[in-house]
């Protein structure tokens, strides 16, 4: 089922990506041809089997919940765009 | 020097004919005399590397070496390493030193292994020829005209003519076996679980995994000795010790082998769906003529079916991109990396920044993604892609109870040229048909050199191994390398 341009348009706002109306038009393109593909799976017949969500059906292991790591703010706050007083500065949100 | 094996490089170093000083200076040269042209290499930084093998060199005069002690290895650049530039492939990281080291990195740094330098790679791992690279294609150095596969490409490129003993790699569907068959080299990428994911950047999670870019089975096993094992900082990490993949590598593959005939018991499966249409004649060639050197080893081969492997690339192409729209979420300007330089609010902080910071097949991959994962389709893409997941699990399941490896062909075709397939992304993904089977599936994967095709490209033999087998692999691949010279060739640049 193809997309439309506003398909494309509302996935890119899910996806927090801002597109042109020329990138949409070409995003709209490939996707329908990757989609195209993806489609041969709607023939396979599924019934029964149950979903795989990990290789080898790992199930994740549970450790205490412990403090193992120092403090190091400053060491991972140096690599942020934009910092004040440990702080983490962004556009305002609440008026 | 530089075309000695790591376990030959390794002797040198503690017999004191070399230091691994000289050796890092050696292949810091290579490199320089090269990047130019291929592009493997995103960062190297001489003094920090130095100061490495100087350190190493040290501990091999108190006789404290372990047998990768000063050995030089580069790395893939998505793997974080502290106070390196680690930026898989991307404008959105292309600023950001990492504060740590990731589990793959402490586990080299530990035996005293030299930091080369960051290898190239497609953007966030998603590509079949590192054309996605932020910072450029690398090229095939066998073919300047040609890509040298991907995502690990850059690795492939540095490994291939010897400008690095091994390399790191990482794959989530082809993308170490992939560029070691496109460049001629061995690569293998253990079973899901067996290396930790701590400090790797994340791109699908249920199918990422670290694994090795080297120049025979033999100097794979010694890495990847070091590599594997437990991790308790990656949850999906299996709780299982390391092992020593060189111990059995030069054993007969039954105790009743003999030495013209190592392989003798081995029962070697032919998959029907990876010798049918799409599969070029010289690949073929190549392909059937090392599955002949393996008779002669001793090995048997039997037909198998994978019948629900032509499913497996539309499956791939809804979990992987699924797991990548959740997983590149993160990257919203706020924490680290790139963040537009304007914007009106926060919204159009994290359009703008994300618009600017991810390539065209970064963004088409979370756009899938978004949309298979969306009210009202999860259940007809997502979840319908599992199932299949399952069924192709369920196929090796049936076929490892008639053999005991499967081999075919790598990739379909040999190394493409440039531009060739970047525009079609439906036809780069059809690059790795083969290689995705396994990945889904979660088995380990090799690829192996075993000829050339037109252009004098090389062609790679793909082997499959049963879960934790790769102890196996590496001996069955490492018979056929004694009894062959493929993987001794190296591109004359």
């Amino acid at each position: 089922m193809p997309l439309s341009p506003d398909e494309v348009r509302r996935i890119a706002l899910l996806a927090r990506i801002e597109l042109s109306e020329p990138e949409i038009a070409a995003a709209q393109g490939q996707l329908n041809a990757i989609f195209g593909l993806i489609e041969k799976l709607q023939a396979a017949d599924t019934r029964g089997v149950a979903p795989m969500s990990h290789a080898g059906d790992a199930s994740a292991r549970l450790r205490e919940d412990q403090v193992l790591e120092s403090d190091q703010r400053e060491r991972f706050q140096s690599v942020a765009p934009h910092v004040e007083r440990g702080l983490y500065l962004v556009p305002r949100v609440i008026e | 020097m530089h075309n000695a094996t790591v376990s030959e490089l390794s002797a040198a170093l503690t017999a004191g004919k070399i230091s691994s000083a000289e050796l890092t200076k050696l292949f810091l040269e290579r490199i320089g005399q090269l990047n130019g042209v291929l592009n493997a290499f995103v960062t190297v930084d001489a003094e920090k590397s130095l100061a490495q093998a100087r350190a190493a060199d040290e501990r091999i005069a108190r006789h404290e070496g372990s047998r990768l002690t000063g050995i030089p290895i580069a790395h893939k650049d998505i793997f974080c390493a502290r106070d390196w530039l680690t930026t898989c492939g991307s404008k959105m990281l292309a600023n950001f030193v990492s504060p740590y080291d990731a589990h793959v990195i402490e586990r080299f740094n530990a035996a005293g292994c030299v930091i080369l330098g960051k290898t190239n790679m497609d953007e966030f791992a998603m590509g079949s020829s590192n054309e996605t690279s932020y910072f450029g294609p690398v090229k095939n150095p066998w073919d300047q005209t040609c890509v040298p596969g991907g995502s690990s490409g850059g690795s492939a490129a540095a490994v291939a003519p010897r400008r690095a003993p091994p390399a790191t790699g990482t794959h989530t569907g082809g993308s170490i076996r992939q560029p070691a068959a496109l460049t001629g080299i061995t690569g293998i990428k253990p079973t899901y679980g067996r290396v930790s994911r701590y400090g790797m950047i994340a791109f699908a999670s249920s199918l990422d995994q670290g694994g090795v870019m080297a120049r025979s089975a033999e100097d794979a096993a010694l890495l990847l000795s070091e590599m594997a094992g437990a991790d308790a900082r990656d949850s999906t990490c299996v709780d299982m010790a390391a092992e020593d993949y060189t111990r059995t590598l030069r054993q007969p593959w039954t105790p009743d082998g003999s030495s013209d005939r190592p392989l003798q018991g081995l029962r070697i499966g032919l998959p029907r769906e990876h010798f049918g249409e799409g599969l070029a004649p010289e690949v073929e060639v190549a392909v059937r003529a090392a599955v002949a050197e393996f008779e002669k080893l001793g090995a048997s081969i039997v037909d198998i079916n994978l019948p629900n492997s032509p499913l497996s690339v539309p499956a791939y192409y809804v979990i992987a991109p699924a797991e990548a729209s959740s997983n590149l979420s993160r990257f919203d300007g706020v924490r680290y990396g790139y963040r537009a330089p304007d914007y009106a609010d926060l919204l159009d902080m994290y359009r703008k920044t994300r618009a600017q910071g991810f390539g065209a097949e970064v963004k088409r991959r979370i756009l899938i993604g978004t949309y298979v994962l969306s009210h009202g389709y999860y259940d007809a893409y997502y979840l319908q892609a599992q199932r299949i997941r399952r069924l192709i699990a369920q196929d090796f399941d049936a076929a490892f109870k008639c053999c005991d490896l499967i081999a075919g062909p790598t990739s379909p075709t040999v190394a493409f040229k440039l531009g060739a397939k970047a525009s079609d992304p439906v036809q780069m993904y059809l690059n790795d048909i083969y290689t995705i089977p396994a990945n889904l599936a979660g088995l380990p994967g090799m690829s192996i050199p075993c000829g050339f095709g037109s252009g004098g490209l090389p062609v790679g033999l793909h082997v499959v191994g049963n879960y934790y087998s790769e102890a196996r692999m590496l001996c069955a691949a490492s018979h056929f390398q004694q009894a062959t010279d493929w993987h001794t060739k190296a591109p004359g640049v």
